[in-house]
């Protein structure tokens, strides 16, 4: 299976564009021929780190700016790096993304709390860092793996 | 976001005429719910066969809904695409509804 060339994407940072975005790197992914299940993964994490970036890096929407996505198909898997120009992370760490507990009284079930647990729990490698005024986001996906490799 | 909704046998059943219920829409998507089941039948079976994705904000605003139903309502899913269905199932949300693989199923077991 050959592997992929590098590609990039960039938009905007609005929910409608983080729609778009997800769009343009399935379509870039289809030489893969990735399954339902493996495609899913890519369009959820993707979505959930997006999402947060237009959210939480971006809050006011007239001072928003622009959202990178760079992926790369290695032996190991998908690897994507997220960067924007907007606010740094709390503590300039990522959320430790846990479950979120469902032994709680109806009107308490959680209605949030789902993304970074759903990324802590599809992608591999997490790194942030905050490099001058930019968010760099990197992970791995354990898709489209080469012959041999393993899910680790 | 389009919601189409009819009563059945003390069923209101509320199919989702969408591929996707995401960040974009979530707000949108509990308010169309809101105004779907303000009234009418307990038991409200939320149809999800054409929806193919639903992110984080998709899945609260649907857990939202219930919520907005109150305790002695009920709300049950049907029609979960395999990626909505890993959603719920990786977030264990799919303990906290009732979940039936089609619709059908769904109104079998479901009206009385």
């Amino acid at each position: 299976m050959p592997i992929l060339p590098p590609f990039t994407v960039s938009i905007p940072s609005s929910e409608m564009a983080v729609r778009d975005a997800l769009k343009q790197v399935l379509a870039a992914l289809g030489p893969l021929e990735l399954g339902t299940e493996e495609a899913g993964t890519v369009e959820l994490v993707l979505a959930e780190v997006l999402n947060n970036v237009v959210e939480h890096a971006y809050p006011d929407p007239d001072t928003a700016g622009p959202i990178s996505i760079a992926c790369a198909h290695r032996i190991d898997g998908l690897h994507l790096q997220i960067v924007d120009q907007g606010e740094a992370m709390p503590d300039g760490t990522t959320p430790l993304g846990q479950p979120v507990s469902l032994d709680v009284d109806f009107e308490d079930l959680p209605e949030g709390g789902f993304g970074w647990f759903l990324i802590r729990d599809l992608a591999k490698d997490v790194l942030y860092e905050r490099v001058g005024s930019k968010n760099q986001l990197s992970m791995r996906l354990a898709v489209a793996l080469q012959p041999g490799e393993t899910r680790h | 976001m389009q919601l189409s909704a009819k009563t059945e046998e003390q069923l209101r059943i509320v199919s989702v005429l969408g591929s996707r219920i995401d960040a974009a829409v979530a707000l949108e998507f509990k308010d169309a719910m809101r105004i779907q089941t303000e009234d009418g039948p307990d038991t409200v079976v939320l149809d999800l066969s054409e929806v193919q994705f639903i992110d984080s904000s998709g899945l609260g605003a649907i857990v939202a809904s219930m919520k907005t139903l109150g305790a002695n309502r009920k709300m049950a899913l049907a029609g979960l695409t395999p990626t909505v269905e890993r959603v719920f199932q990786l977030t264990r949300m799919d303990s906290v509804f009732s979940v039936f693989s089609t619709l059908d199923s769904a109104l079998a077991e479901l009206r009385h």
